[in-house]
């Protein structure tokens, strides 16, 4: 490793209880983690391991009991609601097992969203959607709804979507769950690409080895705290 | 966000869901139309029934047997008026213009084919003036024909068409009580009263032959008088009584066994009565206006409600708590506006439509549309806004995870 300068997220000995009472679940038991800008990180780990919890806290999507998150070492507790929607608006892109593609809404439109709530000019929105989603090989496909679209052509209008406000990080949550082998590959070579060739730092959630092999550094979890921390297993 | 960037966002939501829009738009809709419809028909009905009581001729009394009682009724069993009664009230009764007997009773009238039952009025020839009424269709009944006892009468419309149809009735004869009676006039038709009675069921012929030939008594059951100006109304009023309380013998501080009412109690008396038929009225609108506002505040919560996950997804993109609120206001602003007021129209189109229908006049009630239509927008928007706040304020995994 080129010894990176100082970590992009870091996540100091964080806890996450769900629910109340006696039926409380400890998600995360003091989890510390750091992830530099460029890396591909693989986060893998049984269900229930705190994976997803953990990625969710990474995106602020979601906030943790205790300990601290950092983003480029300031703190995300001290942030406020908009300076958050901000960051999850221009710092991160989601992708996400289900797509999470609005229904009934075309691609383009649903690629220009994150430029909506930035405020970018419609002419622009359009223009840089339409870049966006030819990038991930959906040209000639803007005005398809989602429920015309294939597994795999949906998830990458949800890499477009990811993409389109050209955020640092993509934060992907077992982004080829739903997918078959052949458009899992396709979909991993995109990200690999993205990874490499734009410097994008990428976090993904899977629990396919073989869908962790495409990532630099391999992250497991087991009952809310890191087990390993490694680099790439197949060179 | 730019107030044109919402609208934009909130119009497209619209139009991606358009059956959801319909139907909670057709909330308000029908909960702004029920309540105009009612309320206007309800103001119609209160105009005709006044309508119809000052075109009856404000300045006219009523003599009646029997003391007062209650909201203008009478009681049994006092002493009739006479012939002399009634000429002298003419007589001594500056204030009074005219005075006209009003006998009346049910009777079998009969043509050569046909055979009805109607109302049979014994009538002074002033009758027709006092109750401003004219005769469409030869004449009405004279000083001539009163003093002569003379077998003539006048009739009402429905006689005239279910008894002659097509034909015309002027000087055919036709059977009433037994007595063959020559028809000389037919009334101006009137309709249904208030109460739905037809005023066109009936004939009137003169006092005396009515007495004579038909009663076999010549006693009055009721006169109607009218006062010589509008003004003059208490005066006459004061005038009758203490005559027919001298001509009745009627000791110092006993009560009167007779009753003059005039038309200002029985428009007060109807009012009362619309009164109470405009408050049921508004009961039911503000039923129906409460069962609309829950309607539609069940349809907006359930379509706020089922679209948390979509409100989890902009979040995630980076949608403020305020973008969320400005576009499901907007989109909450947009649906009960445009349900307003297609309500309104088409509670106005029915309220129209109710009163050609009912034969009622047609009024649109504009504070109880502005108030349906005020009510169901902010009722509308509250619930279309209100849980869109909680869900913009969960964090975004908690609504993108929201079944």
């Amino acid at each position: 490793m080129q010894a990176p300068r100082a970590p992009l997220l870091s996540l100091r000995k964080i806890t996450k209880i769900f629910g109340e009472g006696d039926a409380t679940v400890q998600a995360l038991r003091g989890v510390d983690l750091d992830i530099y800008p460029g890396e591909f990180v693989a986060i893998m780990g049984t269900s229930g391991s705190g994976k997803s919890t953990a990625m969710n806290i990474l995106g602020c999507l979601d906030a943790p009991t205790k300990g601290q998150y950092l983003v480029e070492g300031i703190p995300v507790e001290s942030l406020s609601g908009d300076v958050l929607a901000a960051l999850r608006n221009d710092r991160f892109g989601f992708v996400f097992q289900g797509f999470n593609l609005l229904p009934r809404t075309s691609a383009l439109d649903n690629v220009e969203l994150p430029l909506v709530y930035a405020d970018v000019s419609a002419s622009e929105r359009h223009v840089r959607a339409r870049r966006a989603l030819a990038e991930v090989g959906l040209a000639g496909r803007e005005r398809a709804h989602p429920n015309q679209l294939s597994g795999g052509q949906q998830q990458r209008v949800a890499i477009a979507r990811a993409l389109v406000n050209a955020p640092e990080v993509l934060l992907a949550d077992e982004p080829t769950g739903n997918l078959d082998t052949r458009t899992s590959a396709e979909i991993m070579a995109l990200l690999v690409a993205l990874n490499r060739d734009r410097g994008i730092t990428i976090v993904m959630v899977t629990h396919d080895v073989g869908i962790a092999a495409y990532a630099g550094r391999l992250v497991t979890f087991r009952d809310g705290l890191i087990i390993s921390d490694q680099p790439r297993l197949a060179a | 966000m730019r107030l044109v960037t919402t609208t934009g966002l909130a119009v497209s939501a619209l139009l991606r869901s358009k059956l959801r829009s319909l139907l909670t738009t057709l909330g308000v809709v029908i909960g702004v139309a029920a309540v105009i419809v009612m309320q206007s028909m309800g103001a119609g009905a209160t105009a005709m029934v006044t309508g119809e009581l000052s075109g009856m001729g404000s300045n006219m009394l009523m003599l009646v047997p029997g003391a007062t009682q209650g909201m203008g009724g009478a009681s049994l069993g006092a002493p009739l008026f006479t012939r002399a009664d009634l000429e002298a009230i003419v007589r001594e009764c500056p204030a009074v213009r005219s005075a006209s007997v009003m006998n009346v009773r049910s009777v079998r009238v009969v043509t050569g084919d046909e055979n009805r039952s109607t109302n049979l009025y014994g009538v002074s020839p002033t009758y027709l003036e006092i109750r401003q009424w004219l005769t469409v269709m030869g004449r009405s009944l004279t000083d001539e024909d009163e003093r002569q006892g003379a077998k003539v009468c006048v009739i009402g419309e429905t006689n005239r068409m279910e008894l002659f149809g097509s034909v015309d009735p002027i000087g055919a004869e036709i059977r009433v009580h037994d007595m063959a009676c020559t028809v000389v006039g037919v009334l101006e038709p009137k309709g249904a009263s208030t109460f739905g009675q037809d005023q066109d069921d009936l004939v009137l012929m003169p006092a005396s032959t009515y007495g004579r030939r038909i009663m076999g008594d010549d006693r009055i059951g009721v006169m109607m008088l009218s006062a010589a100006a509008e003004d003059r109304i208490d005066e006459a009023k004061a005038q009758v009584e203490s005559l027919m309380r001298q001509r009745r013998r009627i000791l110092e501080g006993e009560d009167n066994d007779f009753t003059v009412r005039d038309m200002r109690e029985l428009i007060a008396i109807m009012g009362t009565i619309t009164g109470v038929l405009t408050s049921l009225l508004a009961g039911v609108a503000a039923i129906s206006l409460l069962v609309g506002g829950i309607g539609i505040m069940n349809i907006m919560l359930v379509s706020v409600t089922e679209r948390t996950r979509e409100i989890g997804i902009r979040l995630a993109l980076g949608a403020r708590a305020r973008d969320i609120l400005s576009q499901f206001l907007v989109e909450a602003v947009v649906l009960s506006l445009t349900g307003g007021l297609l309500g309104l129209v088409l509670g106005a189109a029915g309220s129209f439509a109710a009163s050609r229908v009912l034969d009622l006049p047609f009024t649109l009630p504009a504070q109880a549309a502005a108030l349906a239509v005020g009510v169901s927008v902010v009722v509308g928007v509250l619930f279309g806004v209100f849980p869109a706040r909680k869900a913009a304020h969960l964090r975004p995994i908690e609504a993108l995870r929201f079944e």
